[in-house]
């Protein structure tokens, strides 16, 4: 056999070789053909489970959008934490050793700083869709960052709302109950406010009481008589869905009606499962949290992926956990597409130095601090009425007037 | 602290605590005669929960309704069990038992993942968030109608072996088991009859508790070590040692939650646990061996 292989053809392939080495360092040949591998670890089983499945929604949906958005393909590995931090760690672990480029997750602060400690260690990306602990972000940690508010930033803004709702409703409270989960969610929450509230003058009530609670607790019929003793104007808690959800039950067998229920910058009263459990009983509970910017572009192009994936769901319901999980995918595909690489040392780079300016939150521009924290994330006062979600304040946002004390419930 | 607030608590943990109580009674009902430790009980009460769910979602089935075909099938299922499965190993060591039931139990959990999924459910009755107001005291009154059911369920359990002629040929398989078969009793077929009463016992607890908690399919282990709890502090083998275990474990929880941390109830139950065992090892009515 002859071989055709001339010196003039090795010298035109090596010259075309030569040429594709030196736009490498941009990366179009290398990126153009690859998948950005996302590891995105959730709790859709256990105590969290719902909530888990609601962030999932925003991972699903992102692939597709951001194909459109900035024409990178992404493949998701999908990981159940099952709501246990030692199985987070575990999880995260296996997506690495399975080729995870990236991670992703984990709605809970437990969690994410196991995970976190795995990145550091592994030297992989993690970027947190939700979890507000503050010193997830305080360990000098070089692969991790935080699109979401810390407990903090949370509580600031959720207090300063609820000062807004009296206000706004012509009512001052002088008294409340502070009810909170007792994991690392809860317990961070419950330290931002005793810092905080102190030095919030303005605000007209007083906290009576603090009454801690498992987050896997069955029963609250003792949390919520002590909190009924306490014969407080209002109650501040800081939960989840399902203590949420037995909580407000309990409240009803207890016939304790105090003016309303405000959560200061938490989940659980404005999920689609609060609503389905409770039916009416979800009425007017309100949530201080950060939402989605209803009428932002980007949040058209997700809302119509996500009612073409979910044709039964809306997403009002699932707002903060498909919003922040879509954005957390963002931020990884984003910072592929500039890194051209799925080098971890080069996507993390990429993405110290995002800057999108077009998102979904309410909130400023994703861009991360020297700690991997991105600041200046809002809040809006959250009330469900008509069995849906509705921004009540501020008001240049609103889609329905504050009612506080609610209907039912005694006056102050 | 007012003393209405006590008393509601108290009452709400003595209410809790006959379920848990009825729960107890069908693991100490069969410790007592078959010498095998159920380490699938709380897993069987959880399938009892998901039962009552379906019945009522499918049906419409008031759990008090429900009752009695779950507790029916769980009877043929507990008799089964133990004919088919347990009864080979009654006469292995004690670990080979622990095991088979240990695997038992992770194949319900995992049997109930794969079928309802990790999702809390409940039932959602009329009188599910009604009380009942005595002046300032509340009797919530699902909890009130579930604890007369366990207190009605346990004085039927009680009337059988007092004065029925198989509940006394099953007491006297548990005093002596070869005197028994000495006097013609078929040991194995009272044992399975025994299993399936515990079990029967175990799915009335548990219609009667998805009306207290929402069920997931990991509820189960928590439950069993909890009926162990009550089991070894009423007395291992006693009847009316599990129901007076269960009380004072619910009795002790809320009351703890009250007067030190909610968060601490389960401390106090493992707290009164190693107190029982350095004083009375046997349980408060057990015993001696």
């Amino acid at each position: 056999m002859t071989s055709h292989f001339t010196r003039r053809r090795f010298n035109t392939a090596l010259a075309g070789a030569g040429l594709a080495t030196a736009l490498s360092p941009f990366g179009i040949v290398r990126a153009q053909g690859q998948k950005l591998r996302v590891g995105v670890l959730l709790p859709r089983s256990g105590v969290q489970g719902f909530i888990g499945q609601s962030s999932q929604k925003g991972a699903d949906l992102a692939p597709a959008v951001l194909k459109e958005m900035l024409g990178v393909d992404i493949e998701l590995m999908n990981a159940d934490t099952e709501t246990n931090v030692d199985t987070a760690r575990t999880r995260a672990e296996r997506l690495i050793q399975e080729g995870a480029h990236v991670l992703v997750g984990p709605f809970d602060s437990g969690a994410a700083s196991a995970i976190a400690q795995v990145a550091e260690q592994r030297g992989i990306p993690f970027v947190i869709n939700i979890a507000a602990a503050p010193q997830i972000t305080e360990q000098g940690y070089k692969y991790t960052f935080r699109n979401f508010p810390t407990s903090i930033d949370l509580v600031r803004n959720g207090l300063a709302l609820i000062g807004d709702l009296f206000q706004a409703t012509g009512t001052a409270p002088r008294t409340a109950v502070f009810m909170h989960v007792n994991d690392t969610f809860g317990q961070a929450n419950a330290k931002a406010i005793a810092a905080i509230f102190p030095k919030l003058t303005q605000l007209p009530f007083k906290i009576v009481e603090t009454i801690a609670y498992d987050p896997a607790a069955k029963d609250l019929t003792v949390e919520v008589s002590k909190a009924k003793a306490t014969n407080a104007d209002f109650l501040l808690n800081v939960c989840r869905l399902n203590d949420a959800i037995i909580l407000r039950r309990e409240m009803v067998k207890q016939r304790w009606q105090p003016m309303g229920i405000i959560g200061p910058g938490n989940p659980g009263m404005y999920e689609d499962q609060y609503y389905k459990t409770l039916g009416k009983l979800s009425e007017y509970s309100i949530s201080n949290v950060p939402w989605y910017h209803p009428k932002a572009e980007i949040t058209r192009i997700v809302e119509k992926q996500f009612n073409k994936l979910n044709p039964k769901d809306k997403m009002m319901y699932h707002a903060l956990n498909v919003g922040y999980t879509f954005e957390a995918v963002l931020i990884a595909a984003d910072a592929f597409k500039r890194a051209r690489s799925t080098d971890p040392k080069a996507l993390t780079e990429a993405i110290r130095q995002t800057d999108i300016k077009s998102r979904m939150m309410l909130g400023g521009p994703i861009k991360f601090n020297a700690k991997g924290q991105v600041e200046g994330l809002a809040s809006a006062c959250i009330q469900n009425l008509n069995m849906r979600p509705n921004v009540v304040l501020p008001a240049s946002a609103a889609e329905a007037k504050p009612v506080f004390p609610v209907p039912g419930y005694k006056k102050a | 602290m007012t003393w209405h607030l006590v008393v509601n608590v108290a009452i709400a943990g003595l209410l809790t605590g006959l379920v848990y109580g009825l729960m107890a009674l069908g693991l100490s009902v069969i410790f007592g005669v078959v010498r095998v430790v159920n380490f699938a009980h709380g897993e069987m009460m959880t399938i009892a929960m998901y039962a009552t769910v379906t019945l009522f979602a499918v049906w419409q089935l008031d759990p008090f309704v429900a009752v009695v075909p779950i507790a029916a099938a769980f009877f043929v299922f507990g008799y089964l069990m133990q004919a088919g499965i347990i009864n080979p190993f009654i006469t292995r060591p004690e670990h080979s038992q622990f095991m088979l039931l240990v695997a038992v139990a992770i194949i319900m959990v995992n049997g109930l993942m794969v079928s309802f999924g990790p999702d809390a459910r409940n039932v959602q009755v009329d009188y599910q968030l009604e009380s009942y107001a005595i002046g300032p005291i509340l009797f919530d009154k699902a909890r009130l109608l579930a604890a007369g059911m366990a207190l009605a369920a346990s004085a039927a359990l009680f009337a059988f072996f007092r004065f029925s002629l198989t509940g006394k040929a099953i007491r006297a398989c548990a005093d002596n088991w070869l005197g028994a078969k000495v006097v013609g009793l078929d040991v194995k077929h009272l044992y399975a009859l025994t299993f399936g009463l515990g079990s029967a016992c175990v799915a009335v607890a548990g219609s009667m508790m998805i009306l207290l908690v929402d069920v997931t399919p990991v509820l189960g282990p928590a439950y069993t070590l909890l009926a162990f709890v009550i089991v070894i502090v009423g007395g291992m083998g006693s009847m009316a040692g599990a129901l007076l275990g269960g009380v004072l474990i619910g009795l002790s929880e809320a009351l703890a939650g009250l007067f030190i941390q909610p968060s601490a109830k389960s401390m106090i139950s493992f707290g009164l646990l190693i107190l029982v065992l350095l004083v009375r090892p046997q349980g408060l009515l057990g015993k001696k061996a």
